[in-house]
């Protein structure tokens, strides 16, 4: 007979291979020797040093938490102005625009392509009068707010800027930021209108205009986010985002800026998903990384064009339908892996996004998810606690290494613009979406409650509907406003675009006079598609 | 044994296009003959491509709250052209309260976040299989 020995059978694998959730095998042990080529002050350094590998501030948390920024917006500017100031009562520190999809694409509510979308997945902002509700009774000089907007990044920014002259707010102390980032629309979330050329002018004149007239604020979010949900593992996040960044360095630079005049300004945004020491090597490597290409790559000499600023989000791709409380565990645990990388802003995922945009108690509750990991886990009170441990070093190491790979191979196809153009990250995010599906499919990653820990019986839970009465009061305030405001001044304004983006005048003024007319944002956008057309993609499967 | 002709489309305004290309890739790895429309079509686009295509069936992915406007209008197309028998399923964010009224219409095959690809394949396999003959 044989006996089986409990020792032998607890050092037994528990699976064949054991690899993050982006598919990279570790090891089960990591020790002195995977660091022996690490240099402490070449490669690490302090926090608050070159590289900043352990941060950017020397105090970490101590002197300023992170922002808590809930991205929000859902219906009309009303009903989200309400979630406001609701999201701020309860401690938020920062506001995040959630926007729907026509004004993310570009078009007013009564255009056909608007129907049965309008108010659905963010708050619907046709023109300067949706705007001065949106913000009514919040003072701007006085909070940042976070605008997740891109093709139209340019007319929703000269809108908030008007906003906030009205209430008496001067441009030069406004802080915030729009995230403007158009070539993750190309590569991941596909809300792009104009072609990639034109697309990436208009960055460079919102750059160009801010360095002038509103420094304080960050006129870029280069985003890894949608590129991680799409489908990308940490590595690709890491590489794709941040080789954006040297895209949109090279345009500004390409467009006669100097490096350190625009360069402080620039921010990220990135995914926390769920393998936790893989989360936070990827911000670490983040750091040295950009701190190199903008020391050593555009010979920047502002230390502050060296440092890499970010915010991050829970991954909403990991939310399951099945079993949403077990999306409030998910979700603190992403949160974590931010604060332990030093992200300077989060959100944190409510627990019934899998279903619909979340309820006021879920989202106080995702709130108070970062209130628990700032104030009782104590993990913010120490500046990269895990630097040095053996296994978090090796892993930003060989991210790093990953992603340096993956710059030369976009270098080689002639930069980011034209390895889009190509289809190159798009195949290759799609390759890795596919993969982590049969994965998940063979079970040889286990979703809680999806693939394994089934349920019989799923506990209902409440959720936001949005009905249809948000376009339709969105679709009378239009009709009122093109009833009322100096219809002549309008045409004026939209003509003096056209003619701006025809040649090289900064976009970004003529877009203000616009706005001042009350000029909707789909009319500035078609006046610029006039001048540019639109792009189409080739879709790649 | 012909194979069965399936349009994945993106209606509406939304350009999240994981799900969908995943399906099309397990659907076309299941054998099927797999036509992706690409993202933004309208109703009538979709329902023309289906025609010219021949297609068995049609898989729209909807996550952005327009599925009431946008299912309605397809099936009411399908009824129009004298394609009353393809097959439609949607797959994405559906609220429960919309199901019944997805199913009233004509719509039983909806999938949501979480579903198995095989779930899908198997689906589309049985309910097309008097179309297709085999």
């Amino acid at each position: 007979m044989k006996i089986a020995s409990p020792a032998t059978d607890a050092a037994r694998p528990r699976r064949g291979s054991f690899t993050t959730i982006s598919g990279r095998p570790v090891r089960e042990l990591y020790t002195p020797q995977d660091i022996g080529s690490l240099d402490y002050r070449r490669d690490l350094g302090d926090p608050g040093a070159f590289p900043y590998t352990r941060g950017i501030h020397p105090t970490g948390y101590r002197g300023k938490l992170w922002t808590m920024r809930q991205f929000a917006g859902f219906g009309t500017p009303e009903e989200t102005n309400a979630r406001y100031k609701q999201l701020l009562k309860a401690g938020g520190t920062g506001l995040s625009v959630a926007f729907d999809l026509p004004t993310l694409m570009g078009r007013d509510p009564d255009h056909e392509l608007s129907r049965g979308e309008v108010g659905k997945c963010g708050v619907n902002v046709a023109s300067l009068a949706d705007m001065e509700t949106l913000f009514d009774g919040i003072d701007l000089a006085d909070i940042t707010t976070s605008m997740t907007i891109n093709s139209p990044a340019s007319m929703i920014f000269a809108m908030y800027l008007v906003v906030a002259e009205k209430q008496g707010a001067r441009w030069d102390r406004l802080s915030g930021t729009i995230q403007n980032d158009i070539l993750k629309e190309f590569i991941a979330q596909k809300e792009y209108i104009y072609p990639p050329r034109p697309s990436m002018r208009l960055i460079t004149d919102v750059f160009a205009f801010c360095g002038e007239r509103v420094p304080r604020w960050n006129t870029i979010s280069i985003s890894g986010y949608h590129i991680r949900e799409a489908g990308a593992t940490a590595a690709q996040e890491l590489a794709f985002t941040l080789r954006d960044g040297i895209e949109y360095v090279q345009y500004g630079v390409d467009a006669g800026l100097d490096v350190d005049a625009f360069a402080p300004r620039l921010s990220f945004f990135f995914n926390a998903h769920s393998d936790f020491f893989e989360e936070i090597a990827k911000y670490r490597a983040a750091r040295r990384i950009w701190a190199h290409v903008m020391r050593d790559r555009f010979k920047a000499a502002d230390p502050r064009s060296w440092q890499l600023r970010f915010h991050t989000q829970t991954a909403g791709v990991s939310l399951t339908a099945q079993q949403p409380y077990n999306n409030v565990v998910r979700t603190a645990l992403q949160a974590m892996a931010a604060v332990l990388g030093g992200t300077q802003s989060l959100h944190t995922n409510s627990l019934d996004e899998a279903l619909a945009l979340p309820t006021e108690d879920a989202a106080t509750l995702a709130l108070r998810t970062q209130q628990i990991i700032a104030h009782e886990t104590g993990v913010a009170d120490v500046v990269d606690p895990l630097g040095g441990s053996y296994f978090i070093e090796k892993l930003t190491s060989e991210l790093e290494e990953e992603a340096l790979g993956y710059f030369d191979t976009i270098d080689r196809m002639g930069g980011m613009v034209a390895a889009i153009e190509k289809g190159y990250p798009q195949r290759e995010i799609a390759e890795s979406a596919y993969k982590f599906q049969q994965a998940v499919e063979e079970r040889d990653k286990i979703i809680v409650g999806v693939n394994e820990f089934v349920a019989d019986e799923q506990t209902p839970i409440g959720t936001l509907y949005i009905d249809e009465s948000a376009e339709e009061r969105q679709l009378a305030g239009l009709e009122r406003l093109r009833g009322t405001r100096d219809n002549a001044r309008v045409h004026t304004c939209l003509a003096a675009l056209k003619g701006g983006a025809q040649g090289t005048a900064n976009t970004m003024p003529l877009l203000v006079d616009a706005v001042r007319a009350y000029a909707t944002v789909g009319e500035m956008c078609d006046a610029l598609r006039e001048v540019w057309g639109e792009y189409e993609e080739t879709p790649i499967i | 044994m012909q194979k069965i002709r399936v349009i994945i489309a993106k209606p509406g305004l939304d350009g999240h296009d994981r799900g969908a290309k995943v399906i099309a890739r397990a659907l076309r790895d299941a054998g099927m003959e797999v036509i992706y429309t690409g993202l933004r079509q309208t109703p009538e686009q979709i329902v023309a491509a289906a025609l010219q295509e021949d297609a068995d069936a049609i898989g729209l992915s909807i996550l952005s709250g327009a599925h009431m406007h946008i299912c309605p209008r397809v099936m009411e197309l399908l009824r129009e052209k004298g394609l009353p028998d393809v097959l439609v399923v949607v797959g994405g964010i559906i609220p429960d309260v919309d199901i019944p009224k997805l199913n009233d219409i004509g719509i039983k095959g909806i999938f949501l976040p979480g579903t198995p690809m095989q779930e899908i394949v198997d689906f589309i396999n049985r309910n097309t299989r008097s179309r297709v003959g085999a």
